[in-house]
Formats: structure tokens, C-alpha cells, sequence
């Protein structure tokens, strides 16, 4: 037990929750960053994310194969945001009302054909001891590192080149800050928005074949509860930065964290508060990033929340 | 885009001439049979009211319309503009009035991301080696690494025409290039230009209104008014009188309407009243102006002198820095319970965007004034029958066509819309009404009734201010004329006593 390690116990429990946790937040906010810098807002991850834990698990299960399990969910992101870019594309058509419609439809979609999957287990995906160098069985867990956070680490950063060094990352910000100056260059606003909101939903999906694969590691309807939302919150305190989300991402997951690490060390009265850290955070992130007075900084001009 | 064998264009700047060039749109003739050459390497400038076809003109040169006849050359040579791109590769390039930049990027990325030819994978290394050197080559200079958002307005209009010059264009077509930009910055911006077309790197033709800019920086300057070629010339050899009298037409005499009845008491007094402009640098600053019962007072101007920021000002639009605005005596700060009570109403420019809820329908939006009262006292459930009597009542008075009375609109035509928010704000009494080129936009007969409604509500005893663009329309209604230039009242005259060349003289900046 963590009696042996005394008040270290914490903040090692804390590293390696936010780990653990984070993955989910951070491939949901690689793709709502991917489709918010080209002028569109994906509320829908949520759904996406929830169905994306049932497509993975119930794939794993059936072929017993976690990959597959993971390669589905990311297809099902990917119809998924090919709808919503489709129906987005439409005139008249308010991406929030539609995002919330596929938030709702991803979900029940989810509950619906994930029923017979409750029960039975699947394959879990890979992870990798980076703790071997220590003799403290907590440290070793902390560090028991799972390849998708690495390869969330890896697209983080590929993004971040991304959008600084490659016609596509130029081209995405291009459409996400100023539809006139896009038309102006003779490029198809709608069109590349609809494709990084279908890759942006591939991302998201991932981040759900996480939850149900690896961590809590089963397929239940509560799996998400609202993460998916969460991590939208994180991109604007992420500032639309890729390798902000990263760090983001792992502040999120500690703060989860922080109630278990309470509990495990003996902390018996209160800790239940700190279950509320994430939201508190959500919330308190948001109040201390926005102004009255001044546009948030680096937001895509064409997104419907900042015009 | 070139025909194979053919030579290539001669480098350096570009020479352009239209040859009796023609567009018509239906039975309405846009640009009658203009002829115009810009010599190679000449910044050349068109003058011309607002609707004179000075952009019907550069859109056929550009390719965005398709001349109904007449001929293109560039270079000398017969040119086929099928559309933009096509100019584009010829070498035609276009600064629009709003800013074509994408306000995030880097200047460096605006300027690569614009080419055709960007890379898939940019080594900024190569990129930035290339650009630095494009712009030690240029005789201005923008800071590469700043993002175009953090820029002034004067320097990105520079990018605007630096990225022209990067994408290889020589012969530029400038739209109003100074509009958004303090006096300060559009001479630097206009000294680079020309020091461009003297180093023979870019042949220019500029749209513009400022007859400041023309005598300073323009060789010769082409008139365009009504679709007609009116006017050409070296710019040395002319006078802002000339340029004047060609761009309004002073051959034209415009008699003025009937009129009858006094002049009352003060009905507006503005005093000492100073706002921000539109772009937030300038400042309007009026420092007396009165409009007297049965009165038509014309605000004269070239647009972008303050007008529009008046006219907002006085709608409640615009915040007051400093000064009084009182109607009848009473401070006015255009609440619609002053309005109500004053009796204030207004016909804005764009009646749609400002004076309309464009989805609502047209009884719903001629009801705005009286939907919440019932005859001199307020009401709280509205009365649809009535609402409806009534906008029935007045869209057959107005003349309003409408296909559906609960339809929005929105889908209506601009004459249309203009009567039913006049056939809203005339109705009723009317102690001061206030206007914006109330016939911008529309047809002939559409027009002549419109200046008939206003002229019987001033020989009402109705106190009238009309801001027009159309000088035309000031001197045709106006008993008293006050000029705007650079945000301020530069003249004042009566109508008996008032030339078309004076006037003329003030509105282009020169007292």
C-alpha cells in the first residue's frame, strides 16, 4: 500500500493518473483543435468518443484483437465527422445545434448496440513499463505507460509541425480564420472543413477506444461522463495549440486524479470534493482565460463562438 | 495560359488599354464605350462617383466580368480574359478594398501559402532565405515574423501590395487603396507605389475619389461618370475645379423642386459633438449644425468624410465623446421613448442592414414604430388585425410591391425596401427626419418619388437633414448645403446661392 511511501504517495498517484486519464482528453482535444482551426466547432466529440468506446470494445471482443478494436472506433469518428461536416455544409446550418444532435445520436447509437457488450471482456490494449528503474511497486505502476498516450504524444507534436511547416497545416488555418481570404485563393472552405472534421472525429473515436480498452478498461454507458465536453473546453484553454493540448490534456488528468491519490493515502473525509477537481478546473479555466473587453487571443476567426 | 510559340510578355511593368469597352447589364448599360491606356510603368488613376462604373470597368479588365464589347491589350497585344486566374498568370493583379490577408498568419506564411506553388512540406529555412531577400529588393518593408492581425491598417495594405509584387504581377489595379488608412499613411504607402512605377517594376491604376491623392501621386487620371468616359488627361494639366466639375458633371443644371411653406424654429441642434470614426483613428468633430422646421438641410460629401459616422451618431449608433445633440430644445440621445416623444425618425443608408429585421415580414417591420401603441398611449398585447390593416393600408400608399405581405423582408428589392421603411417612418407626425442617400441603388421613377416624399414632408413643416453622395440629389432638394470633408463642416451655403464648382472645391479637401 502507499503507507510505505507517506505523503510522496500523492503526488506519485497524481503523475500517474494523469497518464492515465489524460489520453482520452488529449486525442479528443488533437481533434477538436484540428477541427476548430479550420472554422468549425465539434461539439459532437462526445458522442463520438462514447461510441467510439463501444465500436472499439465490442470490436475487440468480437475479433479479439484490441487494434481492430481501436482501427473501428477511429473509422466510426470518421463518419461520424463526415456527417456533421456534411450537414454543417449546408446553408443555415449553426455547427453547435448540429454537434449537440450528434452528441445526443453518438450516445444513444452507443447504449443501443452496446448492450450485448456489458458483460463480456475484451482485450486490453497494450502498455509499456517505463518504470523498471525503480524498486517501488507505486512508481512502476505510475509509469506503466499505455502506447496510445505515447502516440498521442507523437500526433501532438506532428500537429504542431503541422500546422507551421506544411501546405495542409497553412491551408487549415488558412480556411479557419478567414473564409473570404480562402475563396480569395481559390480554395473550398466547406469542402476542407468537412474533411478535418471527419479526421478530427477518427481522433476522438481513438480517445473512446481508449476508455473501454485500456482505462476504466470495460464497456459501460457511463464511460465517458462528459469528458468529451471537457476536453472542448481545454482546446480554448489550450489556445488552439497542439502541444498546449498535450500539457493540457495531462493537468486535466491529474486534477481526476487527485480524489483517488487522496483516497489511497487515508484522506476519508472530503475527498469526494476533490472527485469535482476536473469540473472546478473546467470551469475555473474558462472564467480566468475569457475578457469582456478583448477577443481571445489566437482563436480562429471563423469559429461561431468567437465571431 | 499562354499559346505555345507565342513571345512572352516584355518584363517590368506591364502596359494595359481597353479599346471602347462596353458592359451592359440587361437593358441598364454599365460602361459605355470606354477607351483607356495605362502606359507602362504610369500610375494611372479613375475618378468617378460611387456607381460611375469604375468597378465594372477593373472587373472586366480582371476577368470577373466578360465585356459585352470592345477589346483588351496588354502589352500591345489583343488579351482573352477568361476569368481571374487567367489574369492572374498574365501578370493583372487586384488590391481590393477590404484586406485579403488572413489575420492569424505570419506575414511570411500569408505571403507563402498565397502562391500557387507552395510546397507540400515548406522548409522555412529556403522559404524565409527567398523572402528576405524578395524584400530587400522592395523599397518598403514588412516585419516578416509579425502575425498580419498585429499589424497597423497602412502596413497591411503595403502587404497587400507587396504580396502582388511576390506573386509576379506588374500591372496592379488599386480600389480605393487609401480608404481604411489615416492621410499620414496612405501618402507613404502611395510614395511607394509611385517610386514602384518609376523604377518601371509596375504600371498602376487606382480607383479613388481623393483629389489630394491624384494631384500628388497619379500621372494621369481618367473620369469615368454615368458608364461614360467624361474626362482624360495629365494630371499636371488639371485642376481640382476640372477634375471636379468632370467627376459631378457640372454641365448638368439641376432645378430644384417645388417647395412651399416657411421656415419654422430650430428643430435639431447638434453642438460641439465629437465621435470615433469607423476605423478608430479619426474623429468627427461637428461643431454646429442646426436644421430648422420646414427645412431640407443637404450634407454634402465625398463618402468617408464622416457622414455615415454622423448619421450613426445621430440613430444612436455611434457612442459621443463630447456634445449635445437637442431636438426642440430637449436633450436627444436617441432612446425610443425620445424618438417616440420628438417624433424622430430616420431613413438610413442600407435600410435593410440598419433600419429592418430582414426575416421578419414586411407588416411586422412597418409596425416597429406603432406595434406597441395605441394611439397616443402604450400597449402591451399587440393586435395582429390591426398591425396587419395598417400594413396593408401602407404598403398600398407607398407603393410598395410586395408579392407576400408576411413574407420577410429581406426578400424584397432595394427600391421596395426603401418605401416600405419610408411608408413606416413618414407616417404619423414627423417633426425631424434624417437621411442617407435615400436613393443609392435605386431606378429612375423609384428615385423621383422617393425626393417627391421627402420634399411634401418638408413643405409639412418637417425638419429635414439629407446626407447624400449625390450631389445631384443635395442641390435638387436642399434649401441650405453644408460640405463634410475630413470629419468636419468645411462650407456652408444657401441653395439660391450655392455652384456646383464651390462646392465641389470643398468636398475635395481643398478650402
Amino acid at each position: 500500500m502507499a503507507g510505505d511511501l507517506g505523503l510522496w504517495g500523492i503526488p506519485v498517484a497524481i503523475v500517474g493518473g494523469a497518464i492515465r486519464v489524460s489520453t482520452p482528453f488529449l486525442f479528443v482535444s488533437l481533434g477538436e483543435v484540428l477541427t476548430e482551426r479550420s472554422g468549425r466547432i465539434n461539439l459532437g466529440l462526445e458522442g463520438t468518443l462514447v461510441f467510439g468506446a463501444m465500436a472499439g470494445y465490442g470490436t475487440a471482443v468480437l475479433t479479439g484483437s484490441a487494434w481492430a478494436g481501436v482501427l473501428v472506433a477511429a473509422l466510426a469518428g470518421v463518419v461520424f465527422g463526415l456527417v456533421h461536416g456534411i450537414i454543417c455544409s449546408l446553408p443555415k446550418v449553426n455547427d453547435i445545434a448540429v454537434g449537440i444532435a450528434m452528441m445526443l445520436l453518438g450516445s444513444g447509437l452507443a447504449f443501443y448496440f452496446g448492450k450485448p457488450f456489458i458483460q463480456p471482456t475484451a482485450p486490453d490494449l497494450p502498455a509499456i513499463a517505463l518504470g523498471g528503474w525503480s524498486d517501488l511497486p507505486q512508481v512502476q505502476a505510475a509509469l506503466n505507460v499505455n502506447v496510445l498516450f505515447l502516440i498521442g504524444l507523437a500526433l501532438a507534436l506532428v500537429m504542431a509541425w503541422m500546422f507551421r511547416s506544411t501546405k495542409v497545416g497553412l491551408t487549415l488555418r488558412v480556411v479557419g480564420d478567414s473564409t473570404d481570404a480562402a475563396r480569395a485563393m481559390g480554395l473550398r472552405p466547406a469542402v476542407i472543413r468537412t474533411l478535418a472534421t471527419a479526421a478530427g472525429g477518427a481522433f476522438a473515436g481513438v480517445g473512446g477506444a481508449y476508455l473501454s480498452l485500456y482505462y476504466p478498461g470495460s464497456w459501460n454507458e457511463a464511460i465517458s461522463s462528459g469528458q468529451g465536453l471537457m476536453a472542448v473546453a481545454l482546446v480554448i484553454f489550450a489556445r488552439w495549440n497542439p502541444v498546449a493540448c498535450f500539457w493540457a490534456a495531462l493537468l486535466f488528468g491529474g486534477a481526476g486524479a487527485l480524489g483517488p491519490a487522496l483516497q489511497s493515502v487515508g484522506v476519508t473525509k472530503g475527498y469526494y470534493l476533490f472527485y469535482a477537481a476536473p469540473y472546478v478546473l473546467t470551469l475555473g479555466v474558462l472564467i480566468a482565460t475569457s475578457s469582456t473587453t478583448r477577443a481571445l487571443s489566437g482563436a480562429p476567426g471563423e469559429l461561431s463562438i468567437t465571431k | 495560359m499562354s499559346i505555345i510559340g507565342e513571345e512572352p510578355l516584355p518584363p517590368g511593368a506591364l502596359e494595359v488599354e481597353t479599346l471602347g469597352m462596353t458592359m451592359r447589364f440587361g437593358a441598364f448599360t454599365a460602361l459605355d464605350d470606354v477607351s483607356i491606356r495605362v502606359a507602362p510603368g504610369s500610375f494611372h488613376a479613375l475618378l468617378g462617383e460611387n456607381g460611375a462604373g469604375k468597378s465594372t470597368l477593373v472587373k472586366c479588365i480582371m476577368g470577373f466580368y466578360h465585356a459585352t464589347s470592345g477589346e483588351l491589350l496588354v502589352g500591345g497585344r489583343e488579351a482573352r480574359i477568361a476569368d481571374p486566374r487567367h489574369a492572374h498568370a498574365m501578370g493583372l493583379g487586384m488590391v481590393y478594398q477590404h484586406f485579403t490577408l488572413v489575420p492569424s498568419l505570419t506575414v511570411a506564411e500569408n505571403l507563402v501559402i498565397s502562391r500557387k506553388d507552395a510546397p507540400a512540406v515548406i522548409d522555412w529555412g529556403k522559404e524565409r532565405a527567398g523572402l528576405d531577400a524578395f524584400m530587400q529588393s522592395m523599397p518598403f518593408r514588412v516585419p516578416l515574423d509579425q502575425t498580419v492581425a498585429r499589424l497597423a491598417a497602412g502596413e497591411k495594405q503595403k502587404l497587400e501590395i507587396l504580396k502582388q509584387l511576390y506573386l509576379g504581377r506588374r500591372f496592379l489595379i488599386l480600389d480605393e487603396p487609401t480608404s481604411v488608412l489615416t492621410p499620414d499613411e496612405a501618402d507613404e504607402v502611395l510614395g511607394h507605389v509611385r517610386a514602384l512605377c518609376e523604377a518601371g517594376e509596375i504600371s498602376v491604376l487606382m480607383i479613388t475619389h481623393k483629389f489630394r491623392e491624384v494631384t500628388a501621386f497619379a500621372d494621369e487620371v481618367s473620369v469615368l461618370r454615368r458608364g461614360k468616359l467624361v474626362g482624360q488627361g495629365k494630371v499636371a494639366d488639371l485642376t481640382h475645379a476640372q477634375m471636379a466639375a468632370m467627376m459631378i458633371g457640372a454641365e448638368k443644371d439641376t432645378t430644384p423642386a417645388p417647395r412651399s411653406g416657411t421656415t419654422g424654429a430650430p428643430v435639431l441642434e447638434i453642438d460641439g459633438i465629437r465621435a470615433l470614426d469607423r476605423s478608430g483613428l479619426k474623429e468627427i468633430d461637428i461643431r454646429s449644425l442646426t436644421v430648422r422646421a420646414g427645412e431640407i438641410v443637404g450634407i454634402a460629401g465625398i463618402s468617408g468624410n464622416g457622414q455615415m459616422e454622423l448619421m450613426e451618431v445621430l440613430t444612436g449608433q455611434r457612442p459621443l465623446m463630447a456634445g449635445a445633440i437637442k431636438v426642440e430644445g430637449a436633450p436627444y440621445s436617441a432612446t425610443r421613448a425620445e424618438a417616440q416623444r420628438l417624433a424622430v425618425r430616420y431613413l438610413p443608408e442600407e435600410p435593410l442592414r440598419n433600419a429592418c429585421a430582414g426575416r421578419m415580414s414586411v407588416i411586422e417591420n412597418i409596425a416597429f414604430r406603432s406595434f406597441d401603441r395605441k394611439g397616443d398611449s402604450p400597449r402591451f398585447w399587440t393586435s395582429g388585425k390591426e398591425m396587419r390593416a395598417r400594413g396593408t393600408e401602407l404598403i398600398a400608399a407607398f407603393k410598395v410591391k410586395v408579392a407576400a405581405p408576411d413574407g420577410p423582408i429581406a426578400a424584397l428589392s432595394g427600391g421596395n425596401v426603401q418605401r416600405a421603411v419610408l411608408a413606416r417612418e413618414l407616417t404619423g407626425a414627423v417633426r425631424l427626419l434624417v437621411i442617407s442617400n435615400p436613393c443609392f441603388g435605386l431606378d429612375f421613377s423609384a428615385v423621383a418619388e422617393i425626393r417627391a416624399r421627402i420634399m411634401a414632408a418638408r413643405n409639412a413643416g418637417t425638419a429635414v437633414l439629407l446626407m447624400s453622395e449625390d450631389l445631384d440629389e443635395v442641390m435638387e432638394l436642399s434649401d441650405r448645403i453644408v460640405v463634410m470633408s475630413e470629419g468636419r463642416i468645411s462650407y456652408e451655403v444657401t441653395a439660391a446661392q450655392a455652384s456646383l464648382a464651390e462646392i465641389g472645391h470643398h468636398m475635395g479637401g481643398h478650402a
